[in-house]
């Protein structure tokens, strides 16, 4: 036990145990295919495949690999609209997830500097904001599509937007508003008397104040804030594509599903388990920079 | 007429119903030039006159006048001092004085406002910690770049408001030396506001002894006749030193006893005797109830031998 400690092996082996439980979990209760050959009545041969265990239909780690293998070999491949490589399908997911994310930053952090710096802004709002805030994205993806249902946006250069796509986005930026708005207004509300002393004495000017002294002295809990929409962004994006049958991480999950491959559910939510975590840690390390800065 | 003038000043705190006089009737005249401290007891509203005099807040009643204009804010001709640095943390030491160079020098040359940002760090003996960001300065250099953050900016008075509270002993005896050679060089109207008496009388003219709160006023000011260059270790041995410092610490005492606030509030203990947490708890089963001292009986149980 000591040696592991000391070649630092414990960082890698304790996960790696940990995995490994949890693997035996899944197999144990997962179920597997038993083929069985009998002969009828007449003397034929009937060959039954039957699912047998604690929940037959849930493959196993092993069926889940066999079948995901396709998908994860060849990660880009694209056979079809529904039918592509998985880290096809998670770029689709992000470069949705990025659009929406970026509006409800440029949304959300002045709406939470505004909520922090005006006390009659704040009773105006707080209400709706935390009204607004508990509602679940599938609530909220029936609205946009009624929002954009005869809108058009054209980009030139760019495939015109379905208005599956826009409500899409819309509801990740409504949703994943909220943690940058109320973090930036906690933040604002936070900022030591003697800053503000400092810029008053200074005289300077209300610009100077926002970017010298306001946004700097704001900047980590807006971070915090901007973590927490990137999370809950990624959340969204799972659920609006599934409504909307948008090629994506989601809407192959949901697809499979009603395709009846149960192996690949498992390969999408492990999917979007890790490309979430690596966000985390991604905006994490850039919070943690800022905070030491 | 003086340079700063207040004229009957009144402050207060909070809704009418509870309200809370800090100052009333200030009057205070302070020439051109001069080095006034002001020393009282903590909560008599010391930092709440520097702010008056800064401009962070209005009187309720009566005027502050500078230079025969009364004060409706902020502004570069005076430069503060806080008490606790306030320094922003996310810029350097340099970047800290040039925010404030900048501003109020917005005409000059890039290059004269470096030079400028230059020779008031330099002057508080911080050229080497330039790129340095507070968090990696010890107190006593932080208040350094405050003192030198409002120099900076060419005052025509300076507020120092508690500067050397916040720091040990021996780094305020450094910094007051250093203050007094500052003051002298630059020739400016200041106003200290203190707690130590001694600190008071080291570095000012006169010293004004802010009387206990609340309604807190000022008292009668009493000259340092010490003459100048006054040296940490002569003025222990001088007399008029001495002498000083008993007038300065007589007035203050005096004018506490006659306001000794005194709160006395009901409070009922709970009826309760404190667990013995030394004793583990049952996890299951029946736990102890809390045992209160009313219940409690004692039997005296006279032992015959």
């Amino acid at each position: 036990m000591k040696l592991i400690q000391r070649l630092g092996l414990d960082a890698v082996l304790y996960p790696l145990v940990g995995i490994l439980l949890c693997l035996i979990v899944w197999q144990g209760i997962s179920g597997k295919s038993v083929t069985t050959k009998t002969k009828d009545d007449f003397g034929d041969v009937v060959t039954v495949t039957k699912r047998t265990g604690l929940s037959a239909d849930l493959p196993g780690p092993l069926e889940t690999w066999e079948k995901s293998k396709p998908y994860i070999l060849h990660p880009f491949a694209k056979r079809g609209e529904l039918d592509q490589g998985i880290l096809r399908f998670t770029w689709l997911s992000l470069t949705l997830v990025v659009q929406g994310y970026l509006i409800a930053l440029i949304v959300g952090t002045p709406l939470g500097f505004c909520l922090g710096l005006s006390k009659a802004f704040g009773k105006m709002f707080d209400p709706i904001f935390q009204i607004l805030r508990p509602v679940s994205p599938l609530a909220w993806l029936p609205l946009g599509m009624v929002l954009f249902l005869s809108a058009k946006l054209n980009i030139p250069g760019a495939k015109p937007y379905t208005a599956s796509e826009l409500a899409a986005v819309f509801t990740i930026a409504i949703c994943s508003m909220w943690p940058t708005v109320l973090n930036t207004a906690v933040g604002v509300r936070a900022i030591p008397q003697d800053y503000l002393n400092v810029a008053k004495v200074l005289k300077l000017s209300r610009t100077k104040t926002l970017f010298k002294v306001l946004i700097p002295a704001t900047l980590p809990y807006m971070f915090t804030g901007f973590r927490l929409s990137l999370g809950i962004a990624w959340l969204v994006i799972v659920a609006a594509e599934m409504l909307t049958g948008r090629p994506g991480v989601g809407g192959f999950l949901w697809q499979q599903y009603n395709a009846l491959s149960y192996a690949h559910i498992i390969l999408c939510i492990l999917t979007i388990g890790i490309v979430g975590y690596a966000l985390d840690r991604l905006m994490s390390l850039v919070e943690s920079k800022l905070r030491a800065a | 007429m003086a340079f700063i003038e207040l004229d009957h000043v009144d402050k207060g705190f909070g809704p009418a119903w509870k309200r809370s006089e800090v100052l009333s009737d200030l009057n205070l005249q302070v020439e051109k030039g001069e080095f006034v401290a002001m020393i009282g007891y903590s909560g008599s509203g010391k930092t709440t006159l520097m702010s008056l005099l800064a401009g962070l807040i209005r009187p309720d009643r009566g005027e502050v006048r500078i230079g025969g204009k009364v004060v409706d804010g902020p502004g570069p001709d005076r430069g503060v001092v806080f008490q606790n640095y306030s320094l922003l943390p996310w810029l350097t030491v340099g970047e800290n004085v040039s925010l404030a160079v900048d501003e109020v020098f917005a005409h000059k040359s890039a290059a004269e406002r470096k030079a400028q940002v230059e020779k008031y760090v330099a002057m508080v003996n911080l050229t080497p910690a330039m790129g340095k960001r507070p968090s990696e300065l010890s107190g006593g250099m932080r208040q350094r770049v405050s003192v030198a953050r409002a120099l900076a900016i060419q005052p025509d008075i300076l507020l120092l408001d508690e500067p050397l509270s916040a720091l040990d002993a021996l780094t305020r005896a450094n910094l007051q030396d250093e203050i007094n050679r500052i003051c002298q060089e630059e020739k400016k109207t200041v106003i200290l506001i203190t707690n130590d008496p001694d600190e008071a009388i080291l570095l000012a003219d006169r010293v004004i002894p802010i009387t206990a709160g609340p309604k807190a006023t000022l008292g009668a000011s009493i000259p340092v006749l010490v003459p100048r260059p006054r040296l940490r270790k002569d003025i222990n041995s001088c007399a008029i030193f001495k002498k000083t410092r008993n007038q300065v610490i007589e007035y203050l005492l005096k004018s506490s006893a006659g306001k000794k606030m005194e709160v006395s509030k009901k409070m009922t203990v709970p009826d309760l005797i404190p667990e013995d947490l030394t004793v583990r708890r049952p996890v299951f089963g029946v736990k102890p109830r809390p045992r209160r001292r009313s219940e409690q009986k004692r039997e005296n149980v006279e032992v015959i031998s």
